[in-house]
Protein backbone atom coordinates (compact mmCIF):
# COMPACT_ATOMS: atom_id res chain seq x y z
CA UNK A 1 0.00 0.00 0.00
CA UNK A 2 1.30 3.16 -1.18
CA UNK A 3 1.24 5.93 1.77
CA UNK A 4 -0.87 9.51 1.05
CA UNK A 5 0.48 12.53 1.19
CA UNK A 6 3.73 11.84 2.52
CA UNK A 7 5.60 15.36 2.23
CA UNK A 8 2.84 16.80 4.08
CA UNK A 9 2.50 14.71 6.83
CA UNK A 10 6.46 15.37 7.46
CA UNK A 11 6.98 18.37 6.79
CA UNK A 12 4.04 18.94 9.18
CA UNK A 13 5.55 16.94 12.04
CA UNK A 14 9.38 17.96 11.12
CA UNK A 15 8.12 21.23 11.83
CA UNK A 16 5.83 20.21 15.43
CA UNK A 17 8.58 18.41 16.56
CA UNK A 18 11.48 20.85 15.71
CA UNK A 19 9.07 24.09 17.02
CA UNK A 20 8.00 21.99 20.25
CA UNK A 21 12.42 21.18 20.68
CA UNK A 22 12.59 24.92 20.33
CA UNK A 23 9.99 25.59 22.93
CA UNK A 24 11.79 23.36 25.56
CA UNK A 25 14.71 25.39 25.34
CA UNK A 26 13.05 28.57 25.02
CA UNK A 27 10.49 28.79 27.93
CA UNK A 28 10.93 30.21 31.84
CA UNK A 29 9.11 27.29 32.90
CA UNK A 30 10.13 24.13 33.74
CA UNK A 31 6.25 22.89 33.52
CA UNK A 32 6.43 24.18 29.85
CA UNK A 33 9.85 23.32 28.63
CA UNK A 34 8.19 19.43 29.51
CA UNK A 35 4.90 19.70 27.79
CA UNK A 36 6.82 21.41 24.89
CA UNK A 37 8.95 18.06 25.28
CA UNK A 38 5.89 15.73 25.15
CA UNK A 39 4.73 17.21 21.77
CA UNK A 40 7.81 16.91 20.30
CA UNK A 41 7.56 13.17 21.53
CA UNK A 42 4.83 12.37 19.97
CA UNK A 43 5.76 14.40 16.85
CA UNK A 44 9.10 11.83 16.37
CA UNK A 45 6.18 9.33 17.13
CA UNK A 46 4.65 9.78 14.19
CA UNK A 47 7.85 9.85 12.09
CA UNK A 48 8.65 6.69 12.74
CA UNK A 49 5.17 5.50 11.99
CA UNK A 50 6.27 7.27 8.34
CA UNK A 51 9.46 5.23 8.60
CA UNK A 52 7.66 1.79 8.90
CA UNK A 53 8.61 1.18 12.34
CA UNK A 54 5.23 0.68 13.94
CA UNK A 55 6.90 -1.03 17.23
CA UNK A 56 9.29 1.70 18.17
CA UNK A 57 6.37 3.82 17.49
CA UNK A 58 4.27 2.51 20.30
CA UNK A 59 7.21 2.06 22.59
CA UNK A 60 8.21 5.91 21.80
CA UNK A 61 4.55 6.63 23.08
CA UNK A 62 4.26 4.65 25.68
CA UNK A 63 7.88 4.78 27.49
CA UNK A 64 8.78 8.59 26.56
CA UNK A 65 5.90 10.27 26.37
CA UNK A 66 3.58 8.01 29.35
CA UNK A 67 6.57 7.49 31.37
CA UNK A 68 9.89 9.51 31.90
CA UNK A 69 7.62 12.38 30.99
CA UNK A 70 5.57 11.93 34.47
CA UNK A 71 8.55 10.88 36.29
CA UNK A 72 10.24 14.86 35.13
CA UNK A 73 6.57 15.89 35.95
CA UNK A 74 6.43 14.73 39.27
CA UNK A 75 10.24 16.09 39.98
CA UNK A 76 9.56 19.23 39.16
CA UNK A 77 6.60 19.61 41.21
CA UNK A 78 9.04 18.31 44.09
CA UNK A 79 11.43 21.28 43.24
CA UNK A 80 10.20 24.35 44.53
CA UNK A 81 8.73 26.41 41.36
CA UNK A 82 7.77 29.55 42.59
CA UNK A 83 11.79 30.74 43.68
CA UNK A 84 13.12 29.40 40.38
CA UNK A 85 10.60 31.25 38.31
CA UNK A 86 12.11 34.72 38.96
CA UNK A 87 15.17 33.87 38.37
CA UNK A 88 17.51 34.19 35.42
CA UNK A 89 17.14 31.14 33.23
CA UNK A 90 20.28 31.19 30.96
CA UNK A 91 23.66 31.32 32.00
CA UNK A 92 26.63 33.60 30.52
CA UNK A 93 27.93 31.60 28.14
CA UNK A 94 24.44 31.35 26.24
CA UNK A 95 25.73 33.77 23.32
CA UNK A 96 28.77 31.62 23.01
CA UNK A 97 27.13 28.46 23.52
CA UNK A 98 24.44 28.72 21.04
CA UNK A 99 27.03 29.75 18.39
CA UNK A 100 28.70 27.01 19.05
CA UNK A 101 26.09 25.30 18.35
CA UNK A 102 25.02 26.81 15.17
CA UNK A 103 28.84 26.49 14.22
CA UNK A 104 28.23 22.27 14.80
CA UNK A 105 25.26 22.80 12.82
CA UNK A 106 27.06 23.68 9.83
CA UNK A 107 29.44 21.37 10.34
CA UNK A 108 26.98 18.63 10.54
CA UNK A 109 25.19 19.73 7.28
CA UNK A 110 28.81 19.52 5.24
CA UNK A 111 28.90 15.99 6.12
CA UNK A 112 25.82 15.06 5.01
CA UNK A 113 25.96 17.29 1.64
CA UNK A 114 29.92 15.48 0.82
CA UNK A 115 28.20 11.91 1.75
CA UNK A 116 24.95 12.54 0.57
CA UNK A 117 25.73 10.37 -2.50
CA UNK A 118 27.00 7.05 -0.37
CA UNK A 119 23.66 5.90 0.85
CA UNK A 120 21.89 2.68 -1.12
CA UNK A 121 19.64 3.52 -3.51
CA UNK A 122 17.62 0.34 -2.87
CA UNK A 123 15.06 0.86 0.40
CA UNK A 124 15.14 -2.44 2.40
CA UNK A 125 12.36 -4.67 2.63
CA UNK A 126 10.64 -4.15 6.06
CA UNK A 127 7.62 -5.47 6.43
CA UNK A 128 4.79 -3.59 8.47
CA UNK A 129 2.71 -6.45 9.51
CA UNK A 130 5.08 -8.35 11.12
CA UNK A 131 7.52 -5.26 12.32
CA UNK A 132 6.57 -6.49 15.91
CA UNK A 133 7.18 -10.26 15.68
CA UNK A 134 10.28 -9.52 13.54
CA UNK A 135 11.88 -7.23 16.38
CA UNK A 136 11.48 -9.36 19.01
CA UNK A 137 12.57 -12.18 16.89
CA UNK A 138 15.89 -10.27 16.35
CA UNK A 139 16.00 -8.98 20.03
CA UNK A 140 16.39 -12.79 21.48
CA UNK A 141 18.38 -13.89 18.49
CA UNK A 142 21.03 -11.51 17.34
CA UNK A 143 20.74 -9.42 20.30
CA UNK A 144 20.64 -11.63 23.46
CA UNK A 145 23.28 -10.54 25.12
CA UNK A 146 22.65 -6.90 24.70
CA UNK A 147 19.31 -7.41 25.83
CA UNK A 148 20.28 -9.11 29.26
CA UNK A 149 22.16 -6.27 29.58
CA UNK A 150 19.71 -3.78 29.38
CA UNK A 151 17.86 -5.65 31.90
CA UNK A 152 20.69 -5.59 34.55
CA UNK A 153 20.94 -1.82 33.71
CA UNK A 154 17.40 -1.36 34.38
CA UNK A 155 17.77 -3.09 37.49
CA UNK A 156 20.54 -0.89 38.78
CA UNK A 157 18.78 2.15 37.73
CA UNK A 158 16.10 1.35 40.01
CA UNK A 159 18.26 0.53 42.67
CA UNK A 160 19.97 3.60 42.33
CA UNK A 161 17.22 5.79 41.94
CA UNK A 162 15.59 4.33 45.26
CA UNK A 163 19.02 4.91 47.30
CA UNK A 164 19.31 8.68 45.80
CA UNK A 165 15.67 9.45 46.72
CA UNK A 166 16.20 8.28 50.17
CA UNK A 167 16.18 10.71 52.95
CA UNK A 168 19.43 9.91 54.42
CA UNK A 169 22.21 8.48 52.21
CA UNK B 1 6.66 18.39 -4.00
CA UNK B 2 9.93 16.46 -3.65
CA UNK B 3 10.05 12.96 -2.44
CA UNK B 4 11.12 12.80 1.73
CA UNK B 5 14.15 10.51 1.80
CA UNK B 6 16.95 9.60 4.43
CA UNK B 7 18.37 13.52 3.73
CA UNK B 8 15.46 14.60 5.17
CA UNK B 9 14.72 12.78 8.37
CA UNK B 10 18.59 13.14 9.25
CA UNK B 11 18.42 16.85 8.91
CA UNK B 12 15.36 16.67 11.32
CA UNK B 13 17.41 14.69 13.85
CA UNK B 14 20.23 16.93 13.28
CA UNK B 15 18.05 20.19 14.01
CA UNK B 16 16.91 18.26 17.30
CA UNK B 17 20.34 17.31 17.97
CA UNK B 18 21.51 21.30 18.20
CA UNK B 19 18.63 22.10 19.96
CA UNK B 20 19.64 19.92 22.80
CA UNK B 21 23.10 20.90 22.99
CA UNK B 22 22.17 24.61 23.03
CA UNK B 23 19.83 23.63 25.58
CA UNK B 24 22.34 21.80 27.59
CA UNK B 25 24.89 24.31 27.50
CA UNK B 26 22.59 27.12 27.85
CA UNK B 27 20.56 26.69 30.50
CA UNK B 28 20.25 26.67 34.46
CA UNK B 29 17.69 24.36 35.78
CA UNK B 30 19.16 21.05 35.96
CA UNK B 31 15.59 19.52 35.14
CA UNK B 32 15.25 21.18 32.22
CA UNK B 33 19.34 20.44 31.09
CA UNK B 34 17.65 16.62 31.54
CA UNK B 35 14.98 17.51 29.01
CA UNK B 36 17.67 18.85 26.43
CA UNK B 37 19.61 15.24 26.64
CA UNK B 38 16.38 13.49 25.85
CA UNK B 39 16.42 15.75 23.01
CA UNK B 40 19.43 14.94 21.78
CA UNK B 41 18.63 11.23 22.41
CA UNK B 42 15.89 11.52 20.35
CA UNK B 43 17.79 12.56 17.66
CA UNK B 44 19.95 9.97 17.89
CA UNK B 45 16.89 7.30 17.66
CA UNK B 46 15.62 9.14 14.77
CA UNK B 47 19.07 8.58 12.47
CA UNK B 48 19.18 5.25 13.71
CA UNK B 49 15.38 4.91 12.80
CA UNK B 50 16.09 6.46 9.17
CA UNK B 51 18.94 4.02 8.79
CA UNK B 52 16.81 0.88 9.26
CA UNK B 53 14.56 2.31 6.41
CA UNK B 54 17.71 1.84 4.16
CA UNK B 55 19.70 -1.12 6.11
CA UNK B 56 16.76 -3.29 7.93
CA UNK B 57 15.54 -3.49 11.40
CA UNK B 58 18.88 -3.25 13.46
CA UNK B 59 18.41 0.66 13.67
CA UNK B 60 14.98 -0.39 14.68
CA UNK B 61 16.26 -2.48 17.54
CA UNK B 62 19.17 -0.32 18.69
CA UNK B 63 16.44 2.10 19.09
CA UNK B 64 15.28 0.45 21.41
CA UNK B 65 17.99 -0.05 23.56
CA UNK B 66 18.28 3.19 23.63
CA UNK B 67 15.08 4.06 24.87
CA UNK B 68 15.82 2.10 27.60
CA UNK B 69 19.21 3.32 28.29
CA UNK B 70 17.33 7.20 28.40
CA UNK B 71 14.92 5.49 30.68
CA UNK B 72 17.67 4.40 33.35
CA UNK B 73 19.15 8.02 32.78
CA UNK B 74 16.05 9.81 33.77
CA UNK B 75 15.66 7.92 36.56
CA UNK B 76 18.95 7.72 38.04
CA UNK B 77 19.30 11.88 37.29
CA UNK B 78 15.85 12.76 38.39
CA UNK B 79 17.15 11.16 41.89
CA UNK B 80 20.37 13.00 41.76
CA UNK B 81 18.51 15.92 41.52
CA UNK B 82 16.10 15.03 44.37
CA UNK B 83 18.82 14.34 46.34
CA UNK B 84 20.43 17.53 45.53
CA UNK B 85 17.97 19.63 46.56
CA UNK B 86 16.99 18.32 49.58
CA UNK B 87 20.56 19.29 50.85
CA UNK B 88 21.35 22.38 48.74
CA UNK B 89 17.54 24.17 48.38
CA UNK B 90 18.69 24.88 44.49
CA UNK B 91 18.58 23.27 41.14
CA UNK B 92 20.53 25.84 39.29
CA UNK B 93 23.70 23.92 37.85
CA UNK B 94 26.35 27.42 38.37
CA UNK B 95 25.44 26.60 42.34
CA UNK B 96 26.18 23.31 42.39
CA UNK B 97 29.94 23.18 42.55
CA UNK B 98 30.44 21.64 46.10
CA UNK B 99 33.89 19.98 43.84
CA UNK B 100 35.43 22.99 42.76
CA UNK B 101 37.82 24.55 44.91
Amino acid sequence: MTPVATPFFFYFLAALSVGSALGVILRKNAVHSAIFLIFTLLAQAGLYLMLYAPFVAGVQIILYAGGIMVLFLFVIMLVNLERSLKEEQFNKQWVVGTMVGVLFGAVILLVYRSGAGSFPKTLAVLQESTNTQDIGVMLYRNYMMPFEVASLLLLVAIVGAVVMAKKRI
Amino acid sequence: MAEIGTMHYLVVAMMLFILGVVGVVTRRNVVVILMSIELILNAVNLNLVAFSRLYGLHGQVFAIFVIVDAAAEAAVGLGIVIAFFRNKETVNVDEIDLLKW
